[in-house]
């Protein structure tokens, strides 16, 4: 039946856009109350301390607003009601991908994933609807003591480490998304990487969401300890339903004295996805933690990475590239908050609006009176392809004291009419002078990237461009 | 073989009349230059052949080798082998000079066929040092932050990485010194030969001392009033263009004036 299914399906330029029927050992039903959450932490299996934690983050999603006075309308389209809030065929990841379900191996294969691992990466999860149905790692990498397990087995089997930061760094009331996620979260990773311990290929999550009105909750805690570096990288895609689909994770970092994290996104959801985020690290004496984010897909994202800049030194950047095309609202951005002398930020952010696309840049840089010699740098540039496109930017930056420097700078600019037609006058369509012109704006940025995801990132602009134009 | 301007006339869309009933034909292997005064109609002569969207054809056909190219888009009647060195080059950040180029050349080959790296470089270097410009030209934005005389050179040295069968160069010379102009008009009679027709849009005589017309067009108010061979550019050297105007019928002149 599932060979029949594939074959039928028609490869979608969007790659992502398709799915199998759903065959599901585990559902919580529609609708959220404190029974869904008894249901989830049931099946898990998980001890009280969490199924405590879950229910109180109920409570607190149930009495915060919707941050509509501030954030976009459309918000109010999502029907908690109508959303299924955990859907997973088994509770365990397999280690070897030929134990995984003919279907869902098929999906991520069709999506490249066992490939990549194979060329580049030093672990991979995959996650499929609620829970992940692979998680391997490299052997060598387990006997260093680097840890690379699901949420689930991660607060089982390393309690100490997971309390001590788990809804550390995200308090569960950060906003009504982290709490909604804190109540019924399911998959994401849990890392640790011992001091010192240099994870030279980057560990990989994939993110699938197969289901229609479904909501993924994931929920990522990375922990790299003295000396330590790692690279996350996480990717994303669901099929295009006619209803709306939700994503919410929380990403906690963490990272110790003098230890770097870099964790990179490419998000390309369906155009039919709320895609709300809450990612923040602590970044301790002389740590350094990057948040490369790629928003390309969903219909509104709103993600701004942060970072608390905790122990001296200590260094911040968020390197974000968001392309909104018809229908589609990227409300992302970041937050620095220096809370010790010396720390230093960086922010670039870059924007594409093509259509009636909207891009939001929301940033926030904190610098109190009594710290030294502390610096940010923030450019935020806009590039609108269409007269109907639409940027704004809201900074807030509150630097006090006269020790501290800060530099902000941003930009709005327009593909012209003479740009494409000298473009085509050598040959190139127009939508191959648009990508070249979207691709030549972002190059400084894509450049910083590691190689795979430039390439990758660099076919998902030509996809959007051929589409704006087709 | 041959490009074909026929009865063209083409004018702003919505707007204002430039071209009035224009004829030409450049075979291959020839030079054709254009030479009139200032808001003729010569650069807009150039765009609508190329098909800009700023202009819409009344009537009249423009023939690439017998195909009427009015009908296709700006990026497909470049693909058929015309080339447009433009008066004003277009600034586009970001994007190298190397991987423009090189974007441009892939365009023309088939689906699924790659265009081949050290080839390619080879190929560029040479045009490259040709022109005499220098290697880290290939890794800046095209145009972006270049000097006139830079972008002109620029125009040219596509040219000859496209290998067009028409090419039109509009004002090439114009904000070239005298040493540029040299090697400028050097690149182009290297590419001149049977394979290539070109049409010269220039507003001075001293770039056709380099490149010699095989025949010189003078196009006033919208369409072809003159043509002749090289001494033609020299008179016009000396004398401007007002007796041109003057020799023309009175009465041709008073029903459409040259600045409408
Ligand atoms: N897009 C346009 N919109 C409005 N007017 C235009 C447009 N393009 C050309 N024109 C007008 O048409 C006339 C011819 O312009 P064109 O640029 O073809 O002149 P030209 O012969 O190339 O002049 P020059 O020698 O100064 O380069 C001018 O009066 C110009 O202002
Ligand atoms: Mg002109």
């Amino acid at each position: 039946m599932s060979t029949e299914t594939l074959s039928q399906l028609d490869v979608d330029r969007t790659r992502g856009d398709f799915h199998y029927p759903e065959q599901h050992t585990f559902d919580a039903g529609s609708g959220l109350s404190h029974a869904t959450v008894d249901y989830i932490s049931n099946v898990k299996g998980e001890p009280d301390w969490i199924r405590e934690f879950r229910h109180k983050a109920l409570d607190v999603f149930f009495s915060k607003p919707m941050p509509t006075h501030w954030a976009s309308e459309d918000l109010e389209n999502i029907i908690f009601e109508k959303i299924r809030y955990y859907l997973a065929n088994a509770q365990r990841p397999t280690r070897s991908w030929d134990e995984v379900p003919d279907d869902v191996k098929r999906t991520f294969e069709r999506l490249g994933i066992p490939e990549q691992e194979r060329k580049f990466l030093a672990g991979v999860e995959a996650q499929f609807d609620s829970e992940a149905v692979y998680s391997n790692m490299k052997k060598a990498l387990g006997d260093q003591g680097v840890v690379f397990v699901g949420s689930t087995d991660g607060l089982k089997e390393h309690p100490e480490l997971f309390k001590k930061w788990f809804g550390k760094v995200i308090p569960t009331g950060d906003n009504k998304f982290s709490a909604l996620n804190s109540a019924v979260f399911s998959g994401g990773s849990f890392i640790y990487v011992p001091p010192g311990v240099k994870v030279k290929h980057p560990l990989q999550a994939y993110f699938r969401i197969n289901a229609e009105n479904f909501g993924q909750f994931e929920r990522t805690l990375i922990i790299a300890d003295e000396g330590s570096e790692v690279m996350y990288m996480e990717g994303c895609t669901a099929p295009k339903f006619e209803t709306a689909t939700l994503h919410s994770a929380v990403v906690e970092l963490v990272a110790l004295k003098g230890a770097k994290i870099q964790y990179v996104t490419v998000q390309n959801w369906s155009a039919n996805v709320f895609n709300l985020v809450t990612k923040r690290a602590i970044a301790h004496e002389e740590a350094e933690v990057k948040w490369i984010d790629c928003n390309i897909g969903s219909r509104l994202t709103m993600k701004y990475p942060g970072v608390i800049l905790k122990g001296r030194k200590a260094r911040g950047e968020v390197l974000s590239i968001a392309l909104a095309n018809n229908g589609q609202h990227q409300d992302t951005g970041a937050k620095m908050i220096h809370a010790a002398d010396e720390t230093t930020s960086n922010i670039i952010a870059k924007s594409i609006s093509i259509g009636k696309g909207r891009s939001s840049y929301r940033g926030l840089v904190h610098i109190p009176k009594h710290l030294k010699g502390c610096k940010n740098n923030t450019e935020c540039d806009a590039l609108l392809i269409n007269s109907t496109s639409r940027t704004d930017t809201y900074p807030a930056i509150t630097v006090r004291g006269s020790g501290n420097s800060v530099q902000h700078e941003a930009s709005v600019s327009q593909v012209s009419a003479e740009q494409i037609f000298y473009m085509q006058q050598r040959g190139l369509s127009e939508a191959q002078a648009m990508s070249l012109s979207v691709n030549g704006f972002v190059n400084d940025l894509v450049r910083e990237f590691p190689m795979e995801y430039s390439v990758e990132l660099k076919r998902l602009i030509d996809l959007e461009m051929e589409d704006s134009v087709g | 073989m041959s490009l074909v301007i026929h009865n063209l006339h083409a004018r702003v869309v919505g707007g204002q009349q430039i071209l009035r009933g224009l004829n030409l034909e450049i075979e291959k292997g020839s030079v054709h230059a254009i030479m009139g005064p200032n808001g003729s109609g010569k650069s807009t002569l150039s765009k609508v052949i190329a098909g800009h969207p700023d202009y819409e054809v009344t009537e009249g056909e423009v023939l690439l080798d017998g195909v009427n190219v009015l009908g296709m888009e700006p990026d497909a009647r470049s693909r058929a082998g015309l080339f447009l060195a433009f008066q004003y080059p277009v600034e586009i950040p970001g994007v190298s000079n190397a991987n423009f180029i090189r974007a441009a050349l892939q365009a023309r080959l088939a689906a699924g066929e790659e265009l081949e790296a050290t080839e390619y470089y080879g190929d560029l270097y040479k045009e490259m040092d040709r022109l005499e410009i220098p290697r880290n030209f290939t890794a800046r934005s095209v145009n972006e932050g270049f000097s006139g005389g830079e972008k002109k050179r620029n125009e040219v040295l596509q040219m000859a990485m496209l290998k067009p069968s028409y090419a039109i160069l509009d004002e090439t010379d114009s904000g070239l010194d005298i040493d540029a102009l040299k090697v400028v008009s050097a690149g182009v009679n290297a590419l001149r030969g049977p394979s290539l027709g070109i049409l010269v849009i220039t507003h001075y005589q001293r770039l056709l001392d380099y490149i010699t017309p095989d025949v010189v067009h003078v196009l006033v108010a919208g369409r072809i009033v003159r043509s002749a061979g090289p001494e033609l550019a020299l008179e016009l050297e000396a004398k401007g263009y007002d007796w041109i105007r003057d020799e023309l019928s009175e009465a041709a002149l008073a029903a459409e004036p040259v600045h409408a």
